[in-house]
């Protein structure tokens, strides 16, 4: 396997100097070129475990090896993609693209021209000498994913990258980042808490319980190499996971809102009175 | 408008010439001043003095600084020490550096240097302090590290609160400067001030204020702010 995390434990220490436990025996798999999504509640500790890959913070118990390298501090070959952008301000979008290779003693002259190619993958090349105040969101987010894939590396972790975009730039960049994944065939660890993002874009979902985080389930979701996929098994996907996740999120509220919050009492559920007798 | 006023006061009040100078004579003085070299050499001499001072407070602000930033045990102790050293306005150590230093040239650059240092540590250290976690992430999982961490990632994003220290620091370098050439002599413009005083010539003593507000003016105005506009144009920080 590719990447393998095995038996990952992880707590931290809240400001009632209690120990709360993030993830709780975490094992997961993934084939060299996948796809991996995990979708879960706020809170839940997925982001935790990306940057326990990413090599940002220890696990208590437990390892994980990517391409049979232990990962025990942060690295080049395993890149994140974060929420915002985080695309340095004081560096052009060149600049900010060719950081990396530069750390790598990549010369000037050869990291641009990859960091172009790359741009231009992501179609901003006529933005190579802006700085990245004068991009809009998505244009920030695409030039964090070229500064990410210009590094080629083992694996792009992806800490709900989309999430603060609008849905339009959210949909175009789908697109893209599947083009680019079929393109450049590297590994994707995509966390979200947006199913359908999740069930769109990768191969296998991994369904996240909450405090501690724990594995719920793990789905796979029908192949989509062809790139069509009839909406209805997108949406037989979402409703299975959907459905796992209801409990969480029932969970959550109530520990958000009190006890007296139940996600199931709606409008759209009847009353039991209302159909009095008729399971007689 | 004042112009005028100060020119009637000047003429009308019951105090000698050499008391309260006009407008005129003012301005004559500071021409005559300038083109003899008197006022001019001060100057040099003072703004030598101010950049040097005002050079080392930086480097020195900047290291102490990265080490409070750095290391819990520094901000425990140092930390503290520097805000409190802060509130001590810097011409309270010139006579301590007169008997340390002698009444010499050293002891204004002291107090000088003393003056910025203490604003640019505390300056520095929260510009340190906020740069934001993702930045750092990012750097991180790019295998940044060590110096070159410090170079690429801490220093550029503290940028905007260093130029701001930097601000505060020349103000308070600035003042120092000129209670200690006042004190001190050794020529510069405080030295000026004190000679005009001695020689009864208010005239003069005008004249250095004047040449002391323009050039305060110029370098907030002009270095200052210019710098901290183009960070911010770069930026795209609030945009006035």
């Amino acid at each position: 396997m590719y990447l393998t995390i095995n038996g990952i434990e992880k707590s931290f220490v809240n400001e009632k100097k209690e120990r709360v436990k993030v993830l709780d025996n975490i094992n997961i798999e993934a084939e060299k070129g996948s796809f991996v999504s995990i979708v879960g509640p706020s809170g839940c500790g997925k982001s935790t475990l990306l940057y326990l890959i990413a090599g940002l913070d220890r696990p208590d118990a437990g390892d994980i090896r990517v391409a049979g390298q232990k990962v025990k501090k942060p690295g080049p070959e395993r890149v994140v993609v974060f929420q915002e952008a985080g695309l340095f301000p004081w560096l052009t979008v060149l600049e900010n693209v060719t950081y990396g290779l530069k750390l790598k003693k990549m010369s000037k002259a050869e990291a641009e021209a990859k960091a172009l190619e790359v741009l231009k993958m992501v179609h901003l090349s006529r933005y190579v000498d802006s700085y990245p105040h004068q991009l809009s969101g998505g244009m920030k987010q695409r030039v964090a994913i070229a500064r990410a894939l210009v590094m080629e590396p083992d694996i792009l972790l992806m800490d709900e990258p989309f999430s603060a975009l609008d849905e339009q730039t959210r949909m175009v960049l789908h697109k893209e980042l599947i083009e680019i994944w079929r393109k450049t065939k590297v590994t994707i660890f995509f966390i979200t808490h947006n199913i359908r993002e999740a069930v769109q874009l990768s191969e296998k979902v991994v369904v996240f319980a909450t405090r501690p985080g724990k594995i719920k389930d793990i789905i796979s979701v029908p192949s989509m190499k062809d790139g069509v996929m009839p909406d209805s098994v997108t949406l037989h996907t979402e409703q299975k996971v959907l459905s796992i996740l209801q409990e969480e999120i029932e969970k959550v509220l109530k520990e958000e809102m009190g006890d007296d919050y139940s996600f199931k009492t709606g409008p759209v559920h009847r009353n039991d009175s209302g159909d009095m007798g008729s399971h007689i | 408008m004042i112009a005028v006023i100060w020119e009637v006061t000047s003429r009308l009040s019951s105090l000698p010439d050499f008391m309260f100078p006009g407008l005129l004579q003012v301005l004559d003085t500071l021409v005559n001043g300038i083109i003899s070299g008197q006022i001019t050499e001060a100057i040099l001499k003072s703004i030598g003095r101010i950049l040097l001072g005002f050079t080392i407070a930086i480097v020195i602000g900047l290291i102490l600084g990265y080490f409070i930033w750095r290391y819990k045990l520094v901000e425990d102790t140092l930390g503290f020490v520097v805000t409190a050293l802060q509130s001590i306005p810097s011409i309270v150590w010139f006579p301590l550096a007169i008997i340390w230093f002698g009444l010499n040239d050293f002891s204004i650059l002291f107090i000088v240097t003393i003056g910025a240092t203490w604003t640019m540590t505390v300056n520095a250290t929260s510009g340190f302090k906020n740069v934001p976690q993702l930045y750092q992430r990012v750097a991180k999982t790019y295998g940044s590290s060590g110096f070159h961490f410090l170079r690429t990632v801490i220093l550029p994003a503290s940028v905007p609160q260093i130029i701001s220290g930097l601000r505060i620091a020349w103000a308070f370098s600035w003042r120092a400067l000129m209670a200690g050439e006042l004190l001190g002599g050794g020529g510069g413009l405080g030295q000026l001030l004190e000679m005009g005083r001695s020689l009864g010539q208010m005239d003069l003593v005008i004249s250095v204020m004047i040449i002391i507000a323009i050039i305060g003016t110029i370098v907030d105005n002009v270095v200052f702010s210019r710098l901290e506009r183009n960070v911010q144009l770069k930026w795209g920080v609030s945009s006035r």
